[in-house]
Order: structure tokens, then sequence, then C-alpha cells
């Protein structure tokens, strides 16, 4: 049969990051997609040669505007290995309250840019409408909406009073009551189970096979997920990963869905469990420069993200790496993409939740 | 305020992500959504440049999207403008020092508003627009 090429992206109303998908048609089925990347690159590696250490977290911070938290608190934690740094217990727990109230803002930012990619225009300004309430929180808490800076190499830089946290945990409750609602239609309304449900399957052995991270891992029925490892002081906190076993577009929806309810009990967990006492110290001073290596994972809110940092003494470090889970997932989405319509091409691409600006870097 | 009187058309607004982090698009989008809503202005963000009369661009450029942005702007009807959003897209930012940066927008199409701010928050997008809006009346003024 003839084959026709459909260039998609870079510039795409669908795809909110520049991504240019090539896809090979045959009549109406997807064949083949080729991915170019390279809108996105800045070259934020290299910058670890011509910014100081203790001025690098800013800029991981900025490879990506969505996980800017965990991705300046993988930063900071990693550096802490390697200057053996002992962070003060409150601050940890702080790092996991901003943390997993990172992900309820990212889950909800792609529900929004999911359901608008599939047409439900209505939900997608639910889905923010919630959002605006966890930036919000954030804001009063960090002074920021987006980009933080909190995290520094050996705690944080704002404490929250205790009756905050109480608050917070209050506010959040009453966001999830105020986004079941939202969450029972993701769920159960007939228009998106007929455009999502079995559309875009990805089998657990083909999971495994492309090595898929995170939701998209788990909407295949994979327990995957680094919380589970204990580290971070999720070992103090009682929780199963968010299981679905369809492996499809819904699948993948679904398990956001209820990973959001996940953290909200996550968080009021932590402020239960963590030490009271304001004014306890929230960060430890670090003198000297760092020598050594170190790899650190942590669990965003699109999966594992793994960093690499090699320091030689000096106050330039020498390499730093990351693998964003975005990248991890590329592989799943091509898969997924061969043998589709060519109208669920978008809803495949957004359920993987891609974040090009991680990837890229 | 004064710019109100301006509005005397719906600006439409064509975004496009150069290399920013994310951060000054989710901002963008979020001056679509309920809590600012630039849509009961009639601020409408479209995906197609032939129907856009502001050019939004996040982020700095690069040496891959240097030719997708003016084609982007060489696509969008006269009177145009563009709005140069966040620190990258305003003079590159703190990743200025990147290898793969060569600088702010101006270097590739001409900017008529810079908005500041890394993530740039939404109400200064919103005013940023609004002040290309005036910039699109005198464009318009000056075409007839």
């Amino acid at each position: 049969m003839k084959r026709t090429v459909v260039p998609m992206g870079p510039q795409h109303p669908v795809l909110p990051e520049p991504i240019v998908l090539d896809l090979v048609l045959e009549d109406e089925k997807v064949v083949d997609a080729i991915p170019t990347i390279g809108y996105i690159h800045r070259g934020l590696e290299m910058m670890v040669e011509r910014v100081e250490f203790t001025e690098f977290g800013y800029v991981v911070e900025r490879i990506c505007g969505i996980c800017s938290f965990m991705h300046g608190m993988g930063y900071a934690v990693a550096m802490e290995k390697i200057m053996a740094v002992e962070v003060p217990e409150r601050a940890s727990w702080l790092r996991l309250i901003w943390a997993e109230m990172s992900r309820i803002h990212s889950h909800l930012l792609w529900l929004g840019l999911g359901a608008d990619a599939f047409g439900f225009e209505n939900l997608f300004m639910h889905c923010w409408r919630t959002r605006e309430e966890v930036l919000d929180i954030f804001e009063k808490t960090t002074g920021g909406r987006i980009i933080f800076s909190v995290n520094r190499i050996g705690g944080v830089r704002r404490d929250i009073s205790d009756s905050e946290l109480v608050a917070i945990v209050e506010k959040l409750q009453q966001l999830g009551a105020g986004f079941a609602e939202t969450a029972r239609i993701f769920e159960t309304d007939p228009s998106i189970r007929h455009r999502l449900g079995g559309v875009g399957i990805l089998t657990r052995e083909d999971a495994h096979a492309v090595d898929a991270v995170g939701p998209m891992a788990r909407a295949s029925g994979i327990p995957l997920d680094t919380r589970l490892t204990g580290t971070y002081l999720y070992d103090h906190l009682d929780f199963e990963p968010v299981l679905e076993t369809a492996g499809d577009c819904l699948a993948r929806v679904v398990v956001r869905v209820r990973e959001i309810s996940q953290s909200i009990d996550l968080i009021r967990q932590a402020v239960q469990r963590m030490p009271k006492g304001e004014g306890a110290p929230i960060e430890t001073k670090v003198r000297g420069l760092p020598t050594g290596e170190t790899f650190e994972r942590l669990e965003q809110p699109r999966g594992e993200v793994i960093y690499y940092i090699k320091a030689n003494g000096t106050k330039y470090l020498e390499r730093f790496r990351a693998r964003t889970p975005t990248f991890a997932n590329i592989p799943a989405m091509i898969k997924l993409v061969k043998g589709c319509d060519l109208a669920d091409v978008p809803n495949i691409i957004m359920t993987i939740d891609p974040c090009i600006s991680c990837t890229e870097r | 305020m004064s710019h109100v009187s301006l509005f005397k058309r719906s600006p439409w607004i064509l975004h496009y992500d150069g290399s920013s982090c994310n951060g000054c698009d989710i901002e963008v989008l979020a001056c679509l959504t309920p809590l600012y809503d630039v849509e009961r202005l009639g601020v409408v963000n479209t995906g197609n440049p032939k129907h856009a009369d502001i050019l939004l661009v996040t982020g700095s450029v690069n040496e891959r999207n240097i030719e997708i942005i003016q084609n982007l702007h060489r696509q969008m009807p006269d009177p145009k403008v563009v709005v140069a959003v966040g620190a990258c897209a305003c003079s590159g930012g703190i990743f200025a020092r990147a290898y793969n940066i060569q600088g702010g927008i101006d270097h590739v199409i001409p900017v008529d508003v810079y908005v500041p701010g890394c993530a740039a928050r939404p109400e200064s997008i919103i005013d940023g627009v609004v002040q290309g809006i005036a910039a699109l009346e005198l464009k318009h003024k000056r075409s007839a």
C-alpha cells in the first residue's frame, strides 16, 4: 500500500512542547513513527563546568518547571551524599511534603492537558482550577509558584510552622474531596471510556521489555516505584503503589487520578509522623569542596529519575548527568504509536506524560 | 485601567516554546484557566499562526529552533506583535552561558514587549499581552 508521511510538530496544538514525530501512514494506520528531538536542548549538563556547585542547584531546578522541586531535591541529596552531610530530620520531612505536593500539582496539570488532548475542555479547566490551590500553598510556603529554590545542599531554606502544616493538610483534604467529582468523571464518563479505553495497550511483558517507568509501568501492572525502596523517609509511611492492569490510555489516566489522593494521604501521614518543633534546625552548614561520585534515584511524577554526579575536589563539578523519566518512556511511546490510528496519536503521546525539556535538557 | 480602552479587537495568541524549561509555558497556560481566564477578554490561544496576532515565545533561541521561530513569525498576518515571556526569552536568562543557547528571541525576530521573570508570573504575562495589544493597535493605525 502507498505510504504517506505526516509530520507532527514541532509546533502543534496538542503539544505544549516541541518534538517532531514523522508518522508513516498506511491509510489511517500508523506503521512507523520517527522522533526527532533537539528543539529544547540547552546544554544544561555541561553548564556544571561553568557554574559553581553551590549555585548549580538553581540550574538543576530549571531542567523542568513542572518537577522543579524534585530536581532541586535530587541534586541536593546527591551532593549531601558526596559531602557526607547529615541533613536535619525536619528538613527531610519538609522535602517529602513539598515533593508530594509537586506530584499532586504535576498530575493535575497533566490530567488537564490530557483532557484537552481528547477534547474535553471543561475537564481541563476543572483540573487547572484545582491545581491553582496547590500552587497557592507553594507560594505561601516557598515564595514561588513554579520555581522555588527552596532546597540547598545541607537542608532547606524555609520552615513551615506546625500550625501551618496542619492547615495545609486540611486544605489538601478539602481539595481532594472537591476533586472527587472530577476524578469520578475521569473514571466513569462514557465518552472518555470510548476515547481512551483499549487504546494504546502496553502489556506487562512489553512494559518490561521497553523499560517503562512511573505511572506508565504501574498502569501495565508493574509495581515499579522508587518510593517503595524506603529512601527519603518513605519507609516511615504506609502506602501501596497504585496499580492498574489494563495498560491502555484509560489505565494511565486512572493511575494518575488515584495517585493524587495517595499523595494527599502521604502528606497527612508525614505531618503526623514528623517531629514537632518549630525552630528546630532545618539546615546544616556545609564546608569544604566535594570529592567523589554518586548515583541518586527518586520517584518523580513521571517516574524514576537518576542523577549521576562526579566531583573532583574543585568548586566546579566534573560531571552531572540526569536520566529523566520521559527519556525512559519514549521507546514505549514509539512502540504504542506504531499500529494505532492517526486520530489516537495525540492521546498516546499525552498519556506517557511527556516532558521534553526534561528529556533534552 | 487605561489599557481597557485599547481593546478594540480580540487578539489571538500563538504560543511557541523555544527552549524553555516549561515553567513559563505552564504559566502561559495558567493564564487561560479559571483563576486568570484571559478568554473573558477575548484573548484566545490558537495553534495556527495564520490566525494569530500576538506571538508569545518562551525560552531562548538555539541552533534548532531558529528556523521554526522565523517560520511561525513569517506565517502570521501583518500587523503582528511579538512578546518575549520570561528571562530566557528576553536574554537567555540562566542558560545564557549554556553552549547551545544563542540568546534572547530578539536575535531572530523583532520583539515588541519583554516580560521579565523566572518563571514569569501569570499577572506579568497578562500585563505583557495588554502592552502587546497597545503595540498592535499602534501598528494597525500606522498601516491604515
